[in-house]
């Protein structure tokens, strides 16, 4: 039996950000109303409302809807079968089955809600205590919990009875207590995570008090986690109750589902009916709090979630996909344009999309066209958001699973990689191409390494599989190309996992991955970003020498118009997904004709980081 | 990597203690009366005091744990107080069974939940939605309710399996594995669906991490990078999956015995636990603790051996 505490909190959702408007604490009733409405057009959330509706009903009703009192016994009347007085027929003691299973919901339901109850009273305030104040009362709760959660549930409540003989409301308390870490954890979570949000920093410097901003802002953000943890818990509160009685250790004046099923079995030879029941009514209440919690979470889960469906063949909307008849099979790619093959990479009318779960696709690329010579550097600028890594991503073939070429072609080289009416790229011919010709160096330098391999083998394992070489030759030129890349102690770095260096060098490690199969096109995704300014001057810096030295190409992509002039051959300005000018660097700086690469430029002149959103950019809807 | 388990190893006897003096403190609470039950109704006040002097509950609560402490450190955990049977011998023949149980389901969950959630998290389609629903079924039946079907249809309605499985393995090596399949099969149901998920999420998570497609851009092929990195890093958290569902199982374990009639911990605890036994109840809780500790400790060193962070620190 998995039904332990442990697996209860392990289950327990990412309590971060459930909506992202939850965080504007004002809107939460709009947030609410917009779950409930999602949640009952799930048809699943439905169906665990009306039945967990209907025991509800069921059981505060007993007193009343119940023909027999629970431990009503007719001796004459033993194991009967359903007739017009006992509908569900009589145990071996002769009480009314329907009766007992009635009265058997209303303990099992009070007693689920007072585990929860009870694990919400000490998890919740000792959860917001531990994350909002951190300190000595975090680490204490922290060891506590550690201890809590390393119990098993059913050897603590077989303690608790032992102590206390048998009664459900103590061992329900018990329980309650033990399983209170999930609350804790999911809290103090919750708390951490938004404690340093300005939002609640601004709350604090306006004088609210602690309390009140617990009250507003945290409040808010853990609430939706907490009701997917209740449900969570009172299915497995259930579940450990009923084993409890099943081995006969309940209060044997209490009619329960547990005690019922108990009884089944013990007569299992004679009427196996008496099983069905209890069992039924287990599966269902359990069942439909589960459903419940994991309609929420979907509910919560912005409503975005694309429904997968076989043939995606959207026809979509705006441009029009190539025609049909220019489809290609896998097997004859056809040959590019006459003239065009003297380009390195050649990107025609490309369009990116994401279908939605209401069919449509969401343009994040439309209508593209760019090249990239031999030994030429392109940038493509834009702020976030407008499409320029989704293009960079296309080339590579590294496109998230659910997006779709949904125009255009590229060809690499003189060949196609993506021929004109391909919906997705076709990943036999890139991976021929990716790590050998066309290589990547990404933004964040530390969340591209793999924290658990050592920086020479991720060095050396591409070299060995795309070159074919000996580890030893390989081992030997990854040396080689961390010394070229500026690295003073390349046997150290060599020998390090990715945390033992510095964020700078791990760039440098990145580069010099790049170009360690000798690239003919290296796609570099705001390669400085992530780093301190001295620092990317540097890498700026070895790029270009790396480049002239290699003559190779290079898309740079960045909202940098300074990186841009430094480095940059060419430029392609984007917005919202669409190529709004493209030119040498040297007219585009002079004389930009669009507002929006003005817009830019001045942002950038002005000497600011044109990190956020341009005020004046006028979202236009694509397509 | 000796200094962090001997740390861990310290904690974990703090851990053991503490829970012996609260569970001890907890029991005391019962022992009252604990005499009179013994001897019956028919006893003599004077009878129930001597009983009372003889098992030490006439001595404050604070001696009584150390005298218990004492002995338990060399290894005598008491007699029972109904049975006089010592409870080191006790639970050195029903360990066995149970251990037996929890370990031939662990070793199958770990395989099929692993197998099953991979599989989920890299193909997706219809394999990710009998998943999803086996998950949801798996949550919605308690272990002991899917223990008691299984033995009420296969066994007692179709006669596959015998119902009850007391049979040692002495009996044969074919009769014994019959006998034991439905326990284990009824113990390792809900592990292996709700294992299955959690995997399942846990190699998504790793999959799209940025290193995944730094390491596609380097032309490393989709198997390396599944098999040697993805789940790698998955590792981790499929580890702490399945030890928790381990130290559920210990708990589980009591009643799928209970149903089978086998001769493991179930029997002894239910029993123990009606009658208030407090000598075999604490043997039971402590050989309960020191498995999770044991547990515990194995899943921090394959974690330090596959997290160099770890290692390091």
């Amino acid at each position: 039996m998995s039904d332990s505490v442990e697996t209860a909190a392990a289950a327990a959702p990412a309590p971060a950000a459930p909506t992202p408007s939850n965080h504007a604490g004002q809107s939460g009733t709009v947030v609410r109303s917009t779950v409930i409405r999602r949640l009952f057009k799930n048809p699943l959330g439905i169906a665990a409302t009306v039945i967990l509706l209907a025991i509800s009903f069921l059981a505060i009703l007993a007193p009343v809807l119940a023909p027999f009192d629970q431990n009503h016994a007719n001796i004459a009347k033993t194991l009967a079968a359903p007739d017009s007085v006992n509908i569900l027929g009589t145990d071996s003691s002769g009480r009314d089955v329907w009766s007992r299973l009635l009265f058997g919901a209303q303990l099992t339901l009070l007693s689920a809600l007072l585990c929860a109850g009870v694990a919400i009273v000490i998890g919740l305030p000792a959860g917001l205590i531990a994350g909002y104040y951190s300190g000595k009362f975090e680490a204490v709760s922290n060891w506590v919990v550690s201890i809590l959660m390393s119990l098993p549930g059913l050897i603590v409540l077989l303690t608790i009875r032992a102590a206390f003989g048998p009664s459900v409301w103590m061992s329900m308390i018990a329980f309650g207590v033990l399983i209170s870490p999930s609350y804790f954890r999911l809290t103090r979570t919750a708390v951490q995570s938004v404690r340093n949000e300005l939002y609640v920093d601004a709350a604090r410097v306006s004088g609210l008090s602690d309390l009140s901003i617990i009250a507003r802002h945290i409040f808010s953000v853990v609430r939706a986690p907490i009701i997917i943890q209740t449900a969570a818990i009172a299915g497995v509160a259930i579940a450990i109750q009923s084993g409890l009685e099943f081995l006969g250790l309940g209060d044997p004046t209490k009619a329960t589902w547990g005690v019922m099923l108990s009884e089944g079995f013990k007569n299992v030879y004679l009427n196996p009916t008496l099983l069905f029941w209890p069992a039924v009514a287990m599966a269902l209440t359990i069942g439909g709090l589960v459903l419940l919690g994991n309609a929420i979470r979907d509910a919560l889960e912005d409503g975005e979630k694309i429904r997968h469906r076989k043939k995606q063949a959207t026809p979509v909307m705006g441009t029009t996909a190539a025609p049909a008849t220019a489809r290609q099979s896998r097997k004859s790619v056809a040959a590019v344009d006459a003239g065009t093959e003297h380009h390195l990479v050649k990107v025609t009318n490309l369009g990116v999309g994401y279908p939605q779960a209401d069919g449509t696709v969401k343009k994040v690329v439309d209508d593209v066209s760019f090249h990239v010579d031999r030994g030429e550097i392109l940038g493509i600028v834009g702020e976030s958001g407008s499409g320029k890594s989704q293009t960079a991503f296309s080339i590579l073939g590294l496109l998230p699973d659910n997006a779709r070429l949904v125009a255009g072609s590229i060809q690499f080289d003189g060949n196609y990689t993506v021929a004109p009416g391909e919906e997705r790229v076709d990943q036999a011919r890139l991976s021929k191409l990716r790590g050998r010709r066309i290589s990547y160096i990404p933004q964040e330098p530390m969340s591209n390494l793999d924290p658990a391999f050592t920086i020479g083998y991720q060095l050396v394992t591409p070299m060995v599989r795309v070159l074919g070489i000996s580890k030893a030759e390989a081992t030997a030129r990854a040396l080689k190309l961390l010394t070229d890349v500026g690295i003073v102690n390349p046997h150290r770095t060599f020998g390090a996992y990715p945390h033992e260096v510095s964020g700078g060098m791990a760039q440098r490690v990145l580069i010099a991955g790049a170009i360690s199969c000798e690239p003919d096109l290296v796609i570099a995704d705001e390669p400085t970003t992530a780093l301190d300014v001295t620092v990317q001057a540097d890498v700026l810096d070895l790029l270009r020498e790396l480049q002239q030295r290699l003559n190779i190409g290079v898309i740079l992509v960045t909202h940098n118009f300074g990186v841009v002039a430094d480095l940059c051959d060419r430029v392609a300005v984007m917005q919202n997904g669409r190529l709004v000018e493209e030119g040498s660097v040297r007219d585009i700086l002079r004389n930009p004709k669009e507002h929006y690469t003005r817009t830019l430029l001045a942002s950038m002149l002005e000497g600011k980081t044109p990190m956020s959103m341009l005020v004046s950019s006028q979202k236009e809807p694509v397509a | 990597m000796i200094r962090f388990i001997a740390k861990r190893l310290g904690s974990g006897l703090v851990v053991l203690f503490v829970v012996s003096a609260l569970t001890f403190c907890l029991l005391y609470v019962s022992s009252g009366s604990i005499a009179r039950n013994i001897l019956g109704d028919q006893a003599t006040v004077e009878q129930v005091a001597m009983k009372e002097h003889e098992l030490g509950l006439d001595q404050p609560l604070m001696t009584r744990y150390f005298s218990w402490l004492g002995d338990a450190l060399t290894g005598n955990l008491g007699a029972s107080w109904f049975s006089s049977e010592p409870v080191a011998n006790s639970l050195a023949t029903r360990i066995p069974v149970a251990m037996t149980m929890v370990f031939t389901a662990m070793i199958l969950i770990a395989i099929c939940a692993a197998l099953i959630g991979v599989a989920a998290a890299v193909k997706r389609g219809w394999v990710d939605r009998v998943v999803q629903v086996g998950a949801i079924i798996g949550d919605s039946i308690p272990g002991f309710v899917i223990g008691v079907i299984l033995v009420t249809i296969l066994a007692i309605q179709m006669g596959l399996f015998p119902a009850t499985s007391t049979i040692s393995p002495d009996s044969g090596a074919e009769a014994w594995v019959y006998s034991m399949s439905l326990p284990v099969i009824a113990l390792l149901i809900n592990g292996v669906t709700g294992g299955a998920q959690q995997i399942r999420s846990a190699v998504i998570k790793q999959l799209e991490r940025d290193y995944v497609r730094t390491l596609r851009s380097r032309g490393i092929g989709e198997r390396e990078i599944l098999f040697k990195h993805v789940l790698r890093s998955a590792a981790p958290a499929g580890l702490t999956v399945l030890s928790l569902q381990l130290i559920g199982m210990l708990g589980g374990v009591v009643i799928i015995e209970q149903i089978f009639a086998l001769p493991g911990m179930g029997p002894l605890a239910v029993a123990a636990t009606g009658q208030s036994d407090l000598p075999v109840v604490m043997g039971v809780v402590m050989y309960t603790v020191v498995v999770v500790i044991v547990v515990n400790l194995l899943v921090d060193i394959l974690n330090g051996w596959l997290n160099p962070k770890v290692r390091v620190s």
